[in-house]
């Protein structure tokens, strides 16, 4: 706090400063030498002068530096600009910061300016202010002091009630590189970070790096806003915390766990930035924690395609890899997570984003089963359409992926065919990709086309080319003899270059099989005489050399003309004539000793060391001299050893070991920050990590185990009790908790988050309840123990669960699992009444009564704290709040068939609303009580607000929503006057307001109900929060499903009511139930609970159907859920209201795959 | 991850610079000339260029240069594809990019960069969100705006950036309520000197231009889903649908947006509604060739071909043409030696011909190569492929809109050998 303190009061020091600067600025005339930058332009210099060491070439003399002496030279150039920045007039203040911008834009120094442009950070003109915040990031770094004078601005704005400037002001104050602020920034981000609007904190994120880059000291207290953000479940702030934890922290892969399954599930949604950084981070997390999905095939399968390259070390080791994983014979089957990484990433490859796409094809070829592989090839073909620049990126990486998977891009041939008015550098990539992919059958097409090539107006493609066919030749041996033909041909060409080119090819590819072809040897010793180009010289001398036995006539008189003009030469054709002249004496010494000895001579007294070098060691070799002993005797065998055929082979083999698409893999090294891509582990790591968290006692923790736990059908109210009091900071963490628990659908006590903030204010209950979590626990445990035989299995885990816990209780505060315990404890001790706990099998009857008795309790509307008992057996758990005065409204649910359709027909009389409508509707069949902040405690002033949609109908206006309201005064005063005002409504919206709360006392919570009708749509209704002080923007936006009231029917309406809603209005989708999702139970709960929708009768057993209205204009969902063999279903929605159809399919379904 | 951007023109001047991290200064573009004086040619310069402490990523689009400045590993589409949105996201905003517009408008260039990217990172890359941000400057406005004072930056706040659907603005509204789709259809192909054809594709795009109030939910049916075989879409699509009916299910962006592009399924046989007849002879120790070219129609469906465009690169040996055609204009640039035929429709009562002689520089043999042509054509009212569009429905509005749909074959990548 006083270091914050001190930053505080820096200030207005700084405005002193100001004031100085501007005095002397009427001065700066008189005296230039005190120039008010003079201290600024020193600042500017030595950032130069640390750049120009960055920098290796000295001529490169930066233009800035032109710019700064400009300046310097002329120091009252900007006095105009000055003055209408002083000025009263937002215009001339406009004009004046947008010809400074221009300036920036152009890369003028404009530091000078910023004492008098920082004074308008606080303009109220809209635009002056966003271009001041251009400059302020732009200049603060060189003038740290003044830009202090900005940071109370952004202070102030962090407090905004709106969350557009709140995150605005986040964004600049992070971008503004002075480290002083650092502690101030690192607040401000971890406030952003548990702010309620997903969008401030994805500001948050992208804050992050910034400060991270700014100090780097930070780091562990920004891992652990990464660690929260990391469990947000919005799509908005995915992408960029992904994002974040890559600059920041990409090592902790352990953070990742926990939030695995719920990026693969968001990605789709999330934008398509986000996407590309979060699927290359799976990619690596991937490769940690599964196993190669290929290390059980056949060896076999890989022979085909590693005999055109030969023996490779690293195969042979993969070979043995392979064949020890044989030996095992341990099945492979593939982690579920990773099948659903690969299914989640697939429909991203339809992306009009070619990064995404890229993205997606690296992620399928690192970790894709090789049959699967294929789909990207599709993909990224499409993306050869792209423009020239994408298509040199995409070309680079189908090369290598086309060294490995050669079948993949074969049925594509033809759209790597090349163009006359393709780049050169395209050309050549396609190029090599043709001839990755050239094989037995297809060779003869690819070779006509390559004839057309060598045509070409385009030398160096033509090179390429040529090239090219050398390695077709030595890959397919049938063709080889047509290639040598076609390359001797090219011998007679007019360009010089391209004959250059086919003699170092051709003597790459008469190595292979020398003797045949002393003609073509013949006809390249006649050549000497015209090429000049050295490579091309220097082949062919050395092919002669090499095979001199084969043209014994023409080798010592080629030498002859070598020696010649040997002092003409380059020098590599100098090396290659010494080279023949050695061979030649070795073998023909009788007619080459002389040109031997004038070689050698000549070479003695070369300018170039290494040819002096070459010609002595040669001498020492070859001529047999006293001293020389030892070595003369082998000098045959070392100059005319049989040398094995060069392989000719991509450059781009090899490349995957680099993870494909990346910047690393493009330039074949190591770039700045690259991750190398992990290879699989040989065992796979315990993937119980990946389980999200559930509440101690429940949590198993493995999958069989849990599976088991699913199956029977134990559950409690998920999303349990809302506290009014909702702490800040616990935001996320709810959220996130509520998820796991809708996934893990055990029994569970939505813990922490309320009682957090509780338990500050009675703290001294905390050891109490501490002691109550302890029997508790014991009595918690008992209930699934039951339920689970495996039960001395699972031990460890709960050590584990419990060290986490503490771990988390340190971060925490401890009195969140006591609390969190202690409710339940208080449920399962007391008779409480559950709300609307779940039917259990076997309590029908007891549901039958207590149905009923619900249904009167909850017709009217208004929140009476009556919770309702409908207590099972042991195992079942239900929430409930007792402190708080939360009305959880009870509901049984799904009710089997039998009971309720006798029992519907009771119960119309009771019901208040639903006399006009047809069938009838029911009162909320499930209640998950799932609360939304309306207010935070932050930006209310201590005033937070809740919301939650109770599922009662709303008696003054059928057509509305209910949606109970929860204030909670955190404040040391009275709250008065607490009323809904100037409802901002979309166009048919409307609002029935609670009635006026007079006052609020602090510390106290009060209850109210209010309607909306959102006419059948998810648009948000926005009104204000007043109070007798202040009033708030806040906003309501329903989920599709409390959108609709329940509504029942027997099986024949149901059929007759589908029948009508076919086509158009029928949304289908294909799903895959998750292990824990597989009996009745579980799927009518969480169906019931992401829709306010009633179960109707159905004969089969294996379907499940749901009906509800719209509120608002009545319109009939049918949902119809069919379960297949397998884990498979179908998911039908027949609605008249397309959006809420689709929607509501999307819902369910997600609810469902949790 | 962006560090900094540049902006060169085809002169080697830096215009414009901005820098979402620390400053880096613009010498570091130096390696990027080299390379470019390298490469000879701008589209052979490197898309990535790694120098001692910074790698630059350019894309070459208008004539400019755009160099992206990066420090770290960072998957290189990303940022090519960031560049070229950039791009796109000036046209959206100025009509055309090019240096002068970029120039004139610095500021809101300035402004829109801001926006697009935060500490390096995209932040807002709709053009949706970002006219929301900053207005598009019209002529209208900026008299206005001289007149008034005001500006072009949004005085609302941009509630673009937290919705659901973030390519669409809420409370649009429109008199005349309006859907127009357009299937436009290309043909890549490589014929061969004897006229067969080597290689043919059919890649299409629906770009749709929709005006319609509030927030209506489309579905775009098609006779014929099958011939789509490769596809993608813009973010609004519904995928679940697309793969489980073949139906486009959509809350549509406001205004101009390219829905899909597909691309037809090689198994499909693809006409070629054109054919070129070509000869064109060189001949060693003359400095005369002859050269002749006509263009007639084949498979159209009975529709006519217009806009047919003729383009030839020249070998270095030609130095002049004469030429005469039987319709349209011709030029030859004697001194890039393209040859371009301004043919328009196609008669086929009396097909177009382009016929005359070439100067050969004297002394030179002749050119190993052929020159490859080049054409351009338009069908209209015919989709190649032969796609159908089904049925538009609209849903979650009341109104009736208007709805249109046009269907169009052009030429893409189609190049005749000789």
């Amino acid at each position: 706090m006083n270091s914050m303190q001190k930053l505080l009061q820096l200030p207005a020091s700084a405005v002193n400063l100001v004031r100085f600067q501007q005095g002397m600025a009427g001065e700066e005339a008189k005296s230039p030498v005190l120039t008010p930058d003079g201290g600024q332009q020193v600042w500017y210099n030595a950032m130069q002068a640390n750049e120009l060491r960055l920098l290796t070439s000295p001529e490169q003399v930066p233009a800035p530096d032109n710019s700064t002496s400009d300046s310097q030279t002329q120091p009252l150039r900007h006095d105009d600009l000055k003055e209408m920045l002083d000025s009263n007039k937002d215009s001339l203040k406009l004009e004046a910061m947008k010809r400074i911008v221009a300036m920036i834009a152009r890369g003028k120094n404009a530091s000078d300016l910023f004492p008098a442009v920082v004074k308008n950070v606080a303009c109220k003109n809209i635009e002056v202010k966003k271009l001041v915040y251009v400059y302020l990031v732009r200049y603060a770094e060189e003038q740290q002091d003044l830009a202090l004078l900005s940071i109370s601005t952004f202070q102030r704005g962090l407090k905004d009630p709106n969350q557009l400037i709140r995150a605005s002001a986040l964004r600049v104050l992070s971008s503004i590189r002075v480290p002083i602020i650092v502690p101030i920034m690192m607040l401000a981000i971890k406030e952003a970070a548990s702010d309620m609007s997903p969008y401030v904190r994805k500001t948050a994120a992208h804050a992050i790096p910034k400060l991270y880059s700014l100090d780097s000291d930070q780091k562990d207290q920004l891992i652990e806003v990464i660690e929260k953000l990391l469990a947000d479940k919005t799509t908005l702030v995915a992408g960029s915390v992904v994002m974040a934890f890559e600059e920041v922290c990409p090592e902790r892969i352990d953070l990742i766990h926990k939030n695995y399954r719920k990026l693969c599930n968001l990605l789709i949604d999330v934008e398509e930035w986000g996407q590309v950084v979060i699927i290359n981070m799976l990619t690596r997390y991937a490769r940690t924690q599964f196993l190669s999905p290929n290390q059980n095939e056949s060896l076999l399968e890989e022979n085909p395609e590693k005999a055109f390259y030969g023996s490779d070390e690293e195969d042979s080791k993969d070979d043995k890899l392979d064949a020890a994983s044989l030996v095992k014979r341990k099945p492979y089957v593939m982690d579920p997570d990773h099948r659903l990484l690969l299914r989640n990433t697939k429909p991203l490859l339809q992306s009009r984003n070619a990064a995404v796409v890229m993205a997606v094809a690296q992620l399928y070829f690192h970790l894709a089963p090789k049959a699967e592989v294929g789909v990207i090839a599709k993909a990224l073909v499409r993306l050869l359409r792209s423009h020239s620049e994408v298509q040199w990126v995409v070309l680079q990486n189908v090369a290598t992926m086309s060294i490995k998977r050669r079948g993949m891009f074969e049925p594509y041939l033809k759209s790597f065919y090349i163009r006359s008015t393709d780049p050169t550098q395209i050309k050549i990539l396609k190029l090599e990709v043709l001839t990755n992919l050239a094989n037995e059958t297809n060779i003869s097409t690819i070779l006509r086309e390559f004839q057309t090539y060598i045509r070409s107006m385009d030398k160096d493609f033509v090179a390429a080319t040529i090239q090219a066919i050398g390695r077709c030749a030595t890959n397919i041996g049938k063709v080889r003899d047509t290639c040598l033909n076609g390359l001797v041909q090219l011998l007679s060409n007019r360009d010089e270059l391209v004959v250059a080119e086919s003699v170092v090819v051709i003597k790459k590819l008469l190595q292979m099989q020398p003797s045949q072809h002393s003609e073509i040897i013949k006809h390249m010793a006649k050549l000497t005489d015209n090429i000049q180009v050295p490579m091309a010289r220097a082949s062919i001398l050395w092919l002669i050399g090499e095979y001199c036995e084969h043209v014994p006539k023409i080798a010592p008189d080629v030498l002859r003309k070598m020696s010649k003009s040997f002092t003409g030469e380059e020098d590599i054709v100098k090396l290659q004539v010494i080279n023949l002249a050695a061979k030649l004496y070795l073998t023909n010494s009788k007619q080459s000793k002389l040109l031997t000895q004038y070689v050698l001579n000549l070479a003695k007294y070369d300018q170039n060391y290494d040819i002096r070098d070459r010609a002595r060691f040669i001498r020492q070799l070859i001529v047999p001299t006293e001293k020389s002993g030892a070595l003369n005797k082998y000098a045959k065998k070392l100059f005319l050893a049989q040398k094995p055929a060069p392989i000719l082979e991509s450059s781009f083999k090899d490349r995957d070991h680099f993870q494909l698409g990346s910047l690393s893999h493009l330039l074949n090294a190591k770039a700045v920050g690259y991750q190398e891509l992990p290879d699989w582990p040989d065992e796979a790591p315990d993937p119980s990590v990946r389980n999200v968290e559930v509440p101690e006692w429940t949590k198993c923790t493995s999958r069989e185990k849990r599976k088991e736990k699913v199956e029977k059908p134990f559950y409690s109210d998920s999303e349990g009790e809302s506290g009014p009091t909702e702490s800040a900071d616990s935001d996320p963490e709810s959220v996130s908790e509520t998820e796991s628990e809708s996934g893990s659908s055990s029994s569970s006590s939505e813990s922490g988050s309320d009682s957090g903030s509780r338990g500050e204010e009675s703290g001294d209950q905390s050891e109490e309840e501490e002691e109550k979590k302890k029997k508790k626990k014991k009595k918690g445990k008992e209930g699934p123990r039951k339920a689970c035989p495996e039960s001395a299995g699972s031990d460890p885990s709960e050590e584990e669960e419990e060290q986490e816990q503490g771990k988390k209780g340190k971060k925490k505060k401890p009195q969140d699992e006591g609390k969190g315990a202690s409710e339940s404890s208080w449920e399962e001790g007391s008779v409480s009444e559950s709300s609307s706990s779940k039917s259990d099998s076997g309590s029908e009857a007891e549901e039958s009564q207590s149905e009923p008795e619900s249904r009167r309790r909850t017709t009217p509307p208004s929140s009476k704290p009556a919770p309702k008992a409908s207590r099972k057996e042991t195992k079942e758990i239900s929430l409930l709040d007792l402190d708080d005065f939360t009305p959880a409204p009870p509901q049984p649910a799904s009710s089997p068939a039998i009971v309720s359709t006798s029992l519907v027909t009771d119960l119309e009389g009771l019901t208040l609303t639903n006399a006009s409508l047809a069938p009838t509707m029911l009162s909320p069949v499930f209640s998950t009580v799932k609360t939304y902040e309306l207010l935070h405690r932050m930006a209310g002033e201590g005033l937070s607000v809740e919301y939650y949609f109770n599922r009662q109908p709303f008696p003054p206006d059928p057509h509305m929503v209910a949606v109970q309201i929860q204030f909670s005064n955190n404040t040391e005063s009275e709250v008065k006057n607490l009323r809904v005002s100037e409802p901002k409504l979309v166009s048919g919206m409307r609002i029935q307001e609670f009635q006026e709360i007079e006052s609020l006392a602090p510390g106290d919570t009060a209850s109210v109900i209010m309607g909306i009708d959102f006419c059948d749509s998810t648009q948000a209704a926005n009104f204000q929060l007043c109070t007798h002080s202040r009033q708030f923007y806040v906003s309501i936006q329903p989920p599709v499903g409390e959108l609709m009231a329940p509504v029942f029917m027997s099986e024949n309406e149901f059929k007759k009511e589908q029948g009508k809603l076919t086509g158009m209005s029928e949304i289908t989708e294909k799903l895959t139930l998750p292990d824990k999702c597989q009996s009745d139970h579980t799927i009518v709960q969480r169906v019931t609970a992401a829709a306010n929708v009633s179960r109707v009768p159905c004969g089969a057993d294996n379907e499940y159907r749901f009906a509800a209205k719209t509120v608002t204009s009545g319109s009939l969902i049918l949902i119809t859920l069919e379960r297949k063999e397998g884990a498979r279903a179908h998911l039908t929605v027949n609605s008249e209201k397309m959006v809420i159809g689709t929607m509501l399919v999307q819902d369910i379904s997600q609810a469902l795959a949790q | 991850m962006i560090h900094s951007l540049f902006l060169i023109n085809s002169s080697g001047d830096i215009f414009l610079e901005k820098h979402w991290k620390s400053v880096v200064s613009r010498s570091v573009c130096d390696y990027f000339f080299e390379a470019q004086e390298r490469a000879t040619e701008a589209e052979n310069v490197p898309p990535v260029i790694p120098t001692p402490h910074h790698y630059l990523l350019n894309v070459y689009r208008h004539k400019i240069f755009f160099v992206a400045v990066i420090q770290t590993e960072v998957p290189p589409l990303f940022v090519i594809e960031f560049l070229h949105r950039v791009v796109d996201t000036f046209q959206d905003y100025f009509g055309v990019c090019s240096e002068v517009v970029i120039k004139d408008n610095v500021v809101v260039v300035y402004e829109v960069l801001e926006e697009m990217l935060d500490n390096g990172f995209p932040l807002a890359t709709e053009s949706n969100i970002l006219k929301e941000l900053i207005k598009p400057p019209t002529i209208l406005r900026t008299v206005v705006n001289t007149i008034t004072g005001s500006t072009n930056v949004g005085d609302q706040l941009p509630t673009g950036q937290l919705s659901v659907v973030p390519w669409r603005r809420t409370g649009v509204k429109y008199t005349n309520n309006e859907a127009y789709f357009d299937v436009i259809e290309e043909i890549d192909a490589i014929i061969d000197k004897s006229g067969s054809t080597i290689t043919a594709e059919i890649q299409g795009v629906i770009d749709a231009c929709v005006k319609l109030t509030g927030m209506p939910d489309l579905t775009l049916s098609f006779m014929n889903p099958r011939l789509l075989d490769d596809v993608s879409f813009h973010p609004c699509v519904r995928f679940k649908r697309w793969e489980s009916e073949r139906i486009l299910s959509f809350i549509p962006p406001d205004g101009n947006f390219r829905l899909l592009s597909y691309h037809v399924s090689a198994q499909n046989l693809v006409a070629i509604p054109v054919y070129v007849k070509h000869n064109i002879s060189f001949r060693d120790s003359s400095s005369l060739g002859r050269f002749e070219i006509t263009v007639g129609p084949k498979q159209t469906m009975g529709k006519t071909v217009e806009g047919v465009m003729v383009t030839s690169q020249m070998p270095k040996g030609v130095l002049n043409m004469s030429l005469t055609p039987s319709q349209g204009m011709h030029t030859f640039d004697p001194v890039t030696k393209l040859l371009s035929w301004d043919v328009g429709k196609i008669n086929p009562q009396k097909l177009p011909n382009l016929k005359g002689t070439m100067s050969l520089q004297a002394g030179t043999s002749k050119p190993d190569e052929n020159p490859t042509i080049n054409l351009q054509f338009k069908i209209q009212q015919l989709a190649i492929s032969g796609l159908k569009v089904n049925r538009l429905d609209m849903y979650g509005e009341k109104y009736k809109p208007f709805k249109g749909i046009k269907y169009m074959t052009k030429a893409g990548k189609f190049q005749v050998r000789t």
